[in-house]
């Protein structure tokens, strides 16, 4: 437990020399919402492959490391009901707000993009209230 | 060349996930729990990605293009806006529903078992959906 804020921090480093390759090689913003959303909409179209080498990348490494693991138990919950929910509300908040936790948290912030802290500020506040009703008030998760 | 340096980011950013038990999702919603046993961990990695990603930004106003051509991301746009706040909102509420937020649940994909593939499958139909939902928007609220 107490050394989970060290491979945190870690994990941030590797996280946001990623963003930074993304940037200053490619020119773009490291967005996994954005990445994602133009592949399944069909608006970033023109930069296809790009988005899937990137996809793939965070896909593949995950799968290089975990022999080092032996496993990793992600706690993901097996209710459908709540998964699909959750699933729409994600999708669907992300490209209305056009960014995530990557694109407005990360890249926004660290330009002090008003933008990326204002949607950072209203996702963790409405992540709070949402854990604090189906948690502790509805007891669903 | 422009996929390779797509494969090299997407991999740094799927390692970052891997490492920092973000794909954990005890350990985003133990972060946003903040009435339970909270967790600090997220703090330390949003914290640590914007250390690179500022330093990146700074030189973005050294090089005028990106290594590989083509022109750098336009200034934020300086209004907020309401799809901001409402689409940011929706996404909380699910990121604290199932603890995964876009990244995550792409670098879980291959150990995460069956729900994550289900969260993927309902996100990606709520991306496909979002187009629609935003003109209703519009059509309710005409956006300023």
């Amino acid at each position: 437990m107490e050394q989970d804020w060290i491979w945190g921090l870690i994990g941030g480093l590797l996280i946001g020399t990623g963003g930074a390759v993304y940037l200053l090689a490619n020119g773009r913003i490291m967005g996994a919402s954005g990445i994602i959303g133009g592949l399944v909409d069909g608006s970033g179209k023109d930069t296809k492959w790009e988005r899937l080498f990137f996809l793939a990348g965070v896909v593949l490494l995950p799968i290089l490391l975990m022999p080092l693991y032996g496993s990793v138990d992600t706690h993901v919950t097996n209710n459908i009901g709540v998964l699909v929910a959750a699933g729409l509300l994600v999708g669907v908040g992300t490209r209305i707000a056009n960014g995530c936790t990557s694109g407005h948290g990360v890249c926004g912030i660290s330009r002090l993009s008003l933008r990326g802290i204002v949607a950072t500020v209203f996702y963790i506040l409405a992540g709070g209230i949402s854990v604090v009703l189906f948690r502790h008030i509805l007891g669903i998760i | 060349m422009r996929n390779l340096f797509a494969l090299i980011a997407g991999s740094f950013f799927g390692a970052g996930l891997f490492v920092s038990g973000m794909t954990d999702t005890t350990k985003v919603q133990g972060w946003l729990d903040v009435f339970g046993a909270w967790d600090p961990t997220l703090a330390f990695v949003m914290g640590g990605a914007m250390i690179p990603m500022f330093i990146a930004w700074r030189l973005t106003r050294v090089r005028n293009t990106p290594v590989l051509g083509g022109t750098f991301p336009p200034p934020p746009k300086p209004e907020l806006g309401r799809n901001l706040i409402i689409g940011s909102t929706m996404f909380g509420l699910g990121w604290g529903l199932a603890g995964l937020c876009p990244g995550p649940s792409i670098a879980s994909l291959s150990y995460g078992g069956m729900g994550t593939w289900v969260f993927v499958a309902a996100m990606i139909s709520g991306m496909l959906l979002a187009p629609m939902l935003r003109a209703r928007l519009d059509r309710v609220v005409p956006a300023e």
